[in-house]
C-alpha cells in the first residue's frame, strides 16, 4: 500500500542524508521525496511516499523515529488527510491542438505559465492521481517534458505536526 | 572564561567526561589533538599497531567496564581503518565516541591528502555522527556524543574533525555543558507498567515458562534483578551468545546458550514452551532458525529499550519498551507484592522434562584415545585454570562456540566476544582492553591461528604496556568454522579453508618478547595451563593444536524450527 510519511527533523546538514540512507541501506523503497524549511527555521518538514504493507509501515517508522534528528513523524495515511503535488508540464501545442490542450488544461483547472508558437507550460497542483491522469490524457505523444515536485500532505482538521 | 584551541577543548572534554583512557594512532590530521594530549596526564592515551585494533581495544574496555569507549585516528586511512571496529561496535550495540581526523575544513570535497567522507562511510554502522564546523561547538557537541552514545540503546559515535578546528591559534572560551537537552532525542526511561502488570499476569499463568536473555542484560546492567525473578518464580533461564553471564552460568536453572549453537536442553525447551520472556535480546537469525516455525506454542514478552528491536522478526505478544534494569525490578516488586504464584505441579513436571533432555545430551563429544586432543578439552583446561575467574575474549569461528558452551560465566561483562559483525582479529585488541580496565585481572584470549593472524601485530602493544594476557589459540590448522560448513553443505569440499603454511608461534610470540607454550598432547594441557597463568607479569602465548576434524555441535538444522538440531556428525533429533 502506498503511504505518506511526514517528517519533521531538525534542518542540519547530514540529516536529508541519513533519512535517505536508511532507506537504501535497509532496502525500502522511496516514490517521491520532498523536503523544505519549515516557520521555525531550525525545523525541516520531509514527506516522503512508499510503498510497503503494514509490517514493513511499522518498520521503516520505527527505523525513522530512532535517526537522531527525526523530531517527529506521522504516517498521513492513517488518516483523513490532503495531499498535493504541483507539476511543470512542457506540451506540444500547434494547430488545432492548441485549443484542445487549452481546454484540457481547463477542465483539469491548471493554469498555462509560459506559451511560444508551438508549446504551452502548464502549471497543475493536485493528487498524484490527477497529474497522472492529466499526462494521460494529453497523451505520450504530445508531452515534451514533464517535472513534479513529489507530495506534500497535511492532516485534516485540528491534527497538527509540531513540537 | 578559559580560553582554549579546539584541541585543547576536545582533550578537555574527555577529562570533563571522566574518560580514563583512549585508544588510538597519530597522523597528520590529528597533531594538534596529540600535542595537546601531551601536555595533560589525565586521559592515557594508549598506542595500537593498527587503528582497527583501537577501535577494538576500546571496545573491550567499555564491555567490560560499562563505561564508554574512546578512539582517536587521523584522517583517510587512519580513520577507513576503524571502520570494522566501529562496525562490530554498532551491531553490538557497544558504547563508544571516535574522534577521527579530517582535512582542512576549506579543502573538504577537493579529494585532499588523506581525505575520506568519514561520515558517509559510517553512516549506517553508527548511531550517530558530527562533523565540527566551528571550534565553539565543540564542547556542546562531545557532550552530545557522549550521551547519545551511552544513553538508550548504546552505539558508536562518530566526530569527523578538521584539522584548522584543532589549530592552537584560534581560541575560544571553553565551558563544559551539564546537561544535554535534545527535542529530538529522548531514551524511554521507564517500561509501562500497564504492560508490566500484563506480563507478570502471564508469568504467574504460564506451566512451561522459559527466561531468554540477551546482550541488553548486560548493557542495562540488569542481572540482579534477572537473577531475583528467576529464582522467584523457578523458571529456568537461557542466554544468547551476547548474554553470557548475564544470568550465573553455573546455576542449576541455567539451560546454556540458545540458538544454532545452543544446547539441546535450551533449544528443546524454547521450542516447547508455552511462555517466552525475552529481556535485552533481539530474536537474532542465530537463535531463532526459521522465523516462521519459531515455538509454535509461546506466548511473547519482549522487553527492549529500543521499539524497532520489537516485533521485527518475531510477533510480541505483550511489548514493553524499556530499560531492563527498571523493568526487571519493577517485575520482580509486583510478583513480591502478590500473593499468587506459578502452578507448582506444573513447574515441577516441566523441570522433569528440562532434566530428561539434559541426560539426554547436554554438551558431549568424543574424547580421542591417544589421539588429538579436542578443542573443547583445551576451553574446559582453561576453566579449570582460572577457576572459571577470568575475563575471557575470543574471536570467531569454532573457538568462539566452544568458548561460550564450555567456559560457565558466573558474572556478567566477563565474556567479550564479537556476536553479531562476527569479526575475526576481535580477541587480542578487545583483550587489551580489558587488560587496561582490569590490570590485576587474569584475560585470556581464545582465539584460532585464522583470526589471531588478523591482528597479530597488537603482541607489540602487548609489550610496549606489559599487558599479561594470555592467549589460547586453539590451532586446528584451519578455518575451522567454515570447514565445518563444508563439511556438512558442500561435499566435504574444503574450498580456501585450509592454513597452509602456519608461522611458529611460539618462535613469533618470542620475537615479540612474550612467552611462546606450544602443547601437543593432552596430558601436557593442564599443566602448561597452570604455567601460563602462574606467570603473572607475562603475556603468554599457548599453541594448542587440536583435532583439525571437529564440529560444533549442537547445530541448527538451517531452515527449520528451533529444536531441529544436528547432535554429532551422524544423530539429528
Ligand atoms: C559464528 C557465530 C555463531 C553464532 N551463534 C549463535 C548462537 O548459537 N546463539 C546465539 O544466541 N547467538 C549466536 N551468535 C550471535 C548472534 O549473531 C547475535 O549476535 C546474538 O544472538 C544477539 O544477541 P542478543 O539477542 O542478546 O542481542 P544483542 O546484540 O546483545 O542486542 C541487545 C538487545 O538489547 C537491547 N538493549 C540494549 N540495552 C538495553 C537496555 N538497557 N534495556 C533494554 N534493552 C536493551 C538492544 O536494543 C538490543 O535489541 C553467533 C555469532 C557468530 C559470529
Ligand atoms: C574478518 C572476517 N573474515 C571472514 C570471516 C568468516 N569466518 C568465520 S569463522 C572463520 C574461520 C575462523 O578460523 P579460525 O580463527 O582458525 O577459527 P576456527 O573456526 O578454526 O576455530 C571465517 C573465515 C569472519 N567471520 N570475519
Ligand atoms: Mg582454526
Amino acid at each position: 500500500m502506498r503511504r505518506i510519511i511526514s517528517i519533521l527533523m531538525e534542518n542540519e546538514p547530514g540529516a536529508l542524508s541519513r533519512v535517505v540512507g536508511l532507506f537504501s541501506q535497509r532496502g525500502y523503497n522511496i516514490e517521491t521525496l520532498t523536503v523544505a524549511p519549515t516557520e521555525d527555521r531550525t525545523l525541516s518538514r520531509l514527506t516522503l511516499t512508499t510503498l510497503g504493507d503494514d509490517r514493513q509501515i511499522e518498520r521503516i517508522t520505527k527505523n525513522l523515529n530512532k535517526l537522531i534528528e527525526v523530531v517527529k513523524l506521522v504516517d498521513l495515511t492513517e488518516g483523513p488527510h490532503i495531499e498535493r503535488e504541483l507539476m511543470l508540464c512542457k506540451v506540444k501545442a500547434t494547430g488545432a491542438q492548441r485549443a484542445e490542450v487549452k481546454r484540457t488544461v481547463d477542465i483539469f483547472r491548471g493554469q498555462i505559465v509560459d506559451v511560444t508558437s508551438s508549446v504551452y507550460t502548464v502549471q497543475l497542483a493536485g493528487t498524484s492521481d490527477k497529474l497522472d491522469a492529466f499526462v494521460g490524457t494529453i497523451g505520450d505523444a504530445q508531452v515534451l517534458e514533464v517535472v513534479r515536485t513529489g507530495v506534500s500532505g497535511i492532516s485534516r482538521g485540528e491534527k497538527v505536526l509540531s513540537i | 572564561m578559559e580560553k582554549l584551541s579546539g584541541a585543547e577543548m576536545l582533550v578537555r572534554a574527555l577529562q570533563d567526561e571522566g574518560v580514563e583512557i583512549i585508544f588510538g594512532y597519530p597522523g597528520g590530521a590529528v597533531l594538534h589533538i596529540y600535542d595537546a594530549l601531551f601536555q595533560q596526564d589525565k586521559v592515557q592515551h594508549i598506542l595500537v599497531r593498527h587503528e582497527q585494533a583501537a577501535t577494538h581495544a576500546a571496545d573491550g574496555y567499555s564491555r567490560a567496564t560499562g563505561k564508554p569507549g574512546v578512539v582517536l585516528v587521523t584522517s583517510g586511512p587512519g580513520a577507513t581503518n576503524a571502520v570494522t571496529g566501529i562496525a562490530t561496535a554498532y551491531m553490538d550495540s557497544i558504547p563508544m565516541v571516535v574522534l577521527s581526523g579530517q582535512v582542512r575544513s576549506d579543502w573538504i570535497g577537493d579529494d585532499a591528502f588523506q581525505e575520506t567522507d568519514m561520515v558517509g562511510i559510517c553512516r549506517p554502522i553508527v548511531k550517530h555522527s558530527f562533523s565540527v564546523r566551528k571550534p565553539e561547538d565543540i564542547p556542546e557537541m562531545m557532550k552530545k556524543a557522549f550521551y547519545i552514545a551511552t544513553t538508550g540503546r548504546p552505539g558508536p559515535v562518530l566526530v569527523d574533525i578538521p584539522k584548522d578546528q584543532t589549530s592552537p591559534l584560534v581560541k575560544v572560551p571553553y565551558e563544559y555543558p551539564k546537561k544535554v537537552k535534545m527535542r529530538s532525542y529522548s531514551p524511554v526511561a521507564r517500561g509501562h507498567s500497564g504492560q508490566i502488570r500484563k506480563a507478570v499476569d502471564e508469568m504467574l499463568k504460564a506451566r512451561r515458562p522459559v527466561i531468554y536473555a540477551g546482550g541488553g542484560v548486560i548493557l542495562g546492567d540488569g542481572s540482579e534483578y534477572l537473577t531475583k525473578l528467576a529464582k522467584l518464580l523457578n523458571f529456568p533461564v537461557t542466554n544468547t551468545l551476547m548474554g553470557l553471564g548475564a544470568y550465573p552460568g553455573s546455576d542449576p536453572q541455567f539451560l546454556g546458550m540458545l540458538g544454532m549453537h545452543g544446547t539441546y536442553e535450551a533449544n528443546m525447551v524454547m521450542h516447547s514452551s508455552d511462555l517466552i520472556v525475552a529481556v535485552g535480546a533481539r530474536f537474532d537469525d542465530r537463535v531463532t532458525n526459521h522465523a516462521e516455525k519459531f515455538c509454535p506454542g509461546a506466548t511473547v514478552i519482549h522487553v527492549d529499550v529500543d521499539p524497532a528491536s520489537i516485533s521485527k522478526n518475531v510477533r510480541a505478544d505483550v511489548p514493553i519498551v524499556g530499560p531492563v534494569r527498571q523493568v526487571l525490578e519493577e517485575m520482580v516488586s509486583m510478583i513480591e507484592e502478590s500473593p499468587d504464584r506459578p502452578d507448582a505441579k506444573a513447574l515441577e513436571r516441566w523441570w522433569d522434562e528440562i532434566k530428561g533432555w539434559r541426560e539426554y545430551h547436554g554438551l558431549r563429544y568424543e574424547v580421542n584415545d591417544g589421539g588429538p586432543m579436542k578443542p573443547q578439552q583445551v576451553v574446559q583446561a582453561l576453566y579449570k585454570a582460572t577457576k572459571g575467574d577470568a575475563y575471557v575474549t575470543s574471536d570467531v569461528g569454532q573457538h568462539q562456540m566452544f568458548a561460550a558452551q564450555f567456559y560457565k560465566f558466573d558474572q556478567p561483562r566477563r565474556w567479550i566476544n564479537s556476536g553479531g559483525l562476527g569479526t575475526m582479529g576481535f580477541g587480542l585488541p578487545s583483550a587489551i582492553g580489558v587488560q587496561f580496565a582490569f590490570p590485576d585481572a587474569m584475560v585470556a584470549c581464545v582465539t584460532g591461528e585464522g583470526s589471531i593472524q588478523m591482528n597479530i601485530q597488537e603482541l607489540s602493544t602487548c609489550l610496549q604496556y606489559g599487558l599479561p594476557i594470555k592467549v589460547i589459540n586453539i590451532n586446528n590448522q584451519a578455518l575451522g568454522m567454515v570447514r565445518q560448513w563444508q563439511d556438512m553443505q558442500y561435499g566435504g569440499r574444503h574450498s580456501q579453508s585450509y592454513m597452509d603454511s602456519l608461522p611458529d608461534f611460539v618462535r613469533l610470540a618470542e620475537s615479540y618478547g612474550h612467552v611462546g607454550i606450544r602443547v601437543d598432547r593432552i596430558e601436557d594441557l593442564d599443566e602448561a595451563m597452570e604455567k601460563a597463568f602462574s606467570l603473572k607479569d607475562r603475556l603468554v602465548f599457548m599453541d594448542i593444536y587440536v583435532d583439525p576434524s571437529e564440529h560444533v555441535y549442537p547445530m541448527h538444522i538451517a531452515d527449520g524450527s528451533m529444536r531441529d538440531m544436528w547432535l554429532s556428525k551422524t544423530e539429528r533429533t
